[in-house]
């Protein structure tokens, strides 16, 4: 199970030197990944088996290792590196890539459908290709995992509905929200995790030194939402001038 | 004569999604600064039509499979293809839609040839050779201008209703047709069914979105928002808080665990716009907001306001539509 270490979702953003700043804004981990880490617990609690966590990022980072133990995941390791928005998507990947067949032996990796910081979800299905393994991504359902014949069927969400699809174990698998409600931390699993190991690999030890962390250059500009002009509120005598006044409008913008 | 900018054609079972016709429209705006040409890459299954109308837009040349094994989008065949395809005639920028489907293809591609695909983008611009995309980032709270360092190929996707549609009808493109590299027995993946598949307008193609919040108070609540979709022949969407109510199903979800939209027209109806919801349509054009409460925050980054219960004001709006048109 693969976890990221986001600002929180309502963090306000400022822009530093053509960097991102979240101020004081707390942590989490990413939404999205919350979802896949509920499923990961459902599987165990199904088919038996153990949930390790992984992150890849610095220090701090650990704190998403630890609140994930408390939802029920097993075991953590944390790949320490530099703060993970230094890396770009291909570099993750590698890393991530590399990770997993050490750590051990995977029927499954589960991640987060995209990081809500930068947006691009190309995590998943890269780990999928690096591995060599399947990859079934936006699964809304894990349908059944037959473990004699090592087949896993989903059911995808994609652009114009479900789709239902089969393959083979081990597999990499990106959930979509619909999946699953993710459970909180148990007071039982806030004490484990407190007390817990975390395993720690240096990304040094993972990728050669030559492999850039980012092959992207990047600079980042705050939108233009905070410049939007007051919204006309329109009035009207009654529902039918109002409906009157807002078809005009519309018809003038040409938008209807 | 392949080598210049290409454009992965996007489609559902033989049909062009609009938003494969505008990256055609960003493929030539980019291929005209550059004096480069535009090669349409169209794969599927019984794809005459689609292969005929793709030659007939604004492209220079097309290369297209028609093949059973490829009558199923599954990124290992595609993956294949298109690394096989790059080999032979290394182009230098590879535009896709953003679409799910395209996203697994761009993962699998930048994996293949070994470069930083970027996603997402709303603009572009040229400098030196190079692509700047514009993208959002943290939920559209800030924009980033991306570009790739190592410049042998650039993978780009773009949002849909960035750009406008291509040009058609014109003289057919030479078509160059390919095998597939895949024989169906080495693909893993197997599709068994589709479900719920519709072909009618997706949220995010639709020019017209029509969402409906935790306001509408149940199920029942929605045959108003939905009645003023259908009169506006618009999609319909929802805040999460009316999915996770169960009035309605995640695939109508707006906002950051949500779809992105980005119509010409966003109405939302009893949706307080949560900085989450904002996050999947504030690149909306024009953005009316219908709720009781002035205070709420969607009044303050709406086009227009409506101060009213939607109740009273959506029948209102259908009937005042219905009568303009005749
Ligand atoms: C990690 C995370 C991710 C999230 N992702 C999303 C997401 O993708 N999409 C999303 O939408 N939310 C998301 N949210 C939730 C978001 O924070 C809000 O809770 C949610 O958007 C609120 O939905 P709402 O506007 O429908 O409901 P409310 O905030 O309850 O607003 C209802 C509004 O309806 C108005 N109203 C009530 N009755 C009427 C009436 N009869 N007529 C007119 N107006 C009426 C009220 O004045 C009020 O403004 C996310 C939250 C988190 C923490
Ligand atoms: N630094 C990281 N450490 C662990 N998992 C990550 C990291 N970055 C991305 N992921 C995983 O990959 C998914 C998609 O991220 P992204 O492709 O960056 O949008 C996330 O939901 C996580 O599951």
């Amino acid at each position: 199970m693969c976890v990221k270490y986001t600002p929180d979702s309502a963090a306000n953003m400022s822009v530093e030197g053509g960097k991102a700043n979240w101020g004081d804004s707390p942590m989490v981990i990413n939404p999205w990944d919350e979802y896949a880490l509920e499923e990961a617990l459902r599987i165990k609690d199904k088919y038996g088996g153990n949930v390790t966590v992984l992150t890849m990022g610095d220090e701090i980072a650990k704190d998403a290792l630890r609140t994930s133990i408390a939802m029920g995941c097993d075991h953590g390791v944390l790949i320490l590196g530099e703060s993970s928005s230094m890396y770009d998507t291909r570099f993750t990947s590698q890393v991530i890539s590399k990770a997993i067949p050490r750590i051990n032996d995977f029927h499954l990796v589960f991640f987060g459908k995209q990081a809500i910081d930068g947006d691009t979800g190309l995590v998943p299905m890269s780990v999928a290709n690096l591995l060599d393994w399947p990859g079934l991504s936006y699964v809304s359902k894990i349908v059944s995992i037959d473990e004699n014949n090592d087949g896993i069927e989903v059911v995808r969400l994609l652009d114009e509905g479900y789709q239902e699809c089969i393959a083979k174990l081990p597999c990499v698998i990106s959930v979509v929200k619909e999946i699953n409600e993710p459970r909180y931390p148990s007071f039982v699993g806030i004490r484990k995790a407190s007390k817990v190991e975390i395993e720690v690999i240096a990304v040094d030890e993972l990728v050669d030194v030559e492999v850039e962390p980012s092959l992207l250059r990047w600079s980042v500009s705050k939108d233009s939402v905070d410049t939007y002009d007051d919204p006309e509120i329109l009035q009207g005598d009654d529902m039918s001038s109002i409906a009157r006044a807002l078809i005009t409008k519309l018809t003038a913008d040409k938008v209807i | 004569m392949h080598s210049g900018i290409w454009v992965y054609i996007d489609h559902f079972q033989g049909e062009l999604l609009t938003v494969s016709s505008e990256v055609v429209t960003a493929a030539r705006l980019l291929a005209d600064k550059m004096g480069l040409s535009v090669t349409a890459i169209v794969c599927g299954h019984n794809i005459d039509d689609l292969i005929d109308q793709i030659a007939r837009s604004d492209v220079d040349y097309v290369i297209a499979c028609d093949d059973i094994t490829m009558a199923d989008f599954r990124y290992e065949s595609f993956g294949a293809l298109l690394a096989k395809l790059y080999a032979e005639h290394k182009p230098k920028i590879i535009l896709m839609p953003s679409t799910h489907r395209c996203r697994d293809l761009i993962a699998t591609l930048s994996v293949k040839l070994d470069v930083s695909a970027i996603t997402d983008g709303v603009d572009l611009n040229v400098e030196n050779d190079i692509v700047q995309v514009t993208r959002p980032v943290y939920a559209g709270k800030l924009n980033a201008k991306v570009s790739v360092s190592d410049l042998f190929c650039q993978i780009i996707s773009i949002r849909p209703r960035t750009f406008a549609v291509c040009e058609s009808n014109q003289e057919r493109s030479e078509v160059l047709q390919v095998d597939p590299v895949y024989e169906e027995s080495e693909i893993v993946i197997k599709v068994v069914s589709y479900d719920n598949y519709s072909t009618k307008k997706t949220l995010s193609d639709s020019s017209i979105v029509v969402s409906g919040g935790r306001g509408v108070g149940g199920p029942e609540g929605f045959q108003p928002v939905r009645q003023l979709a259908e009169t506006l022949d618009g999609a319909l969407g929802a805040s999460r808080a009316a999915v996770d109510s169960g009035w309605i199903s995640y695939d109508h979800q707006v906002g950051q665990t949500g779809k992105t939209v980005s119509p010409d027209l966003y109405i939302a109806c009893g949706i307080s716009g949560a900085i989450q919801h904002q996050a999947g349509m504030r690149t909306s054009k024009i953005i009316v907001a219908i709720n009781k409460d002035v205070q709420a925050p969607i009044m303050k980054f709406a086009t227009y306001g409506i101060v009213a219960d939607l109740f009273d004001f959506i029948p209102v709006l259908i009937e005042e539509l219905n009568s303009r048109s005749v």
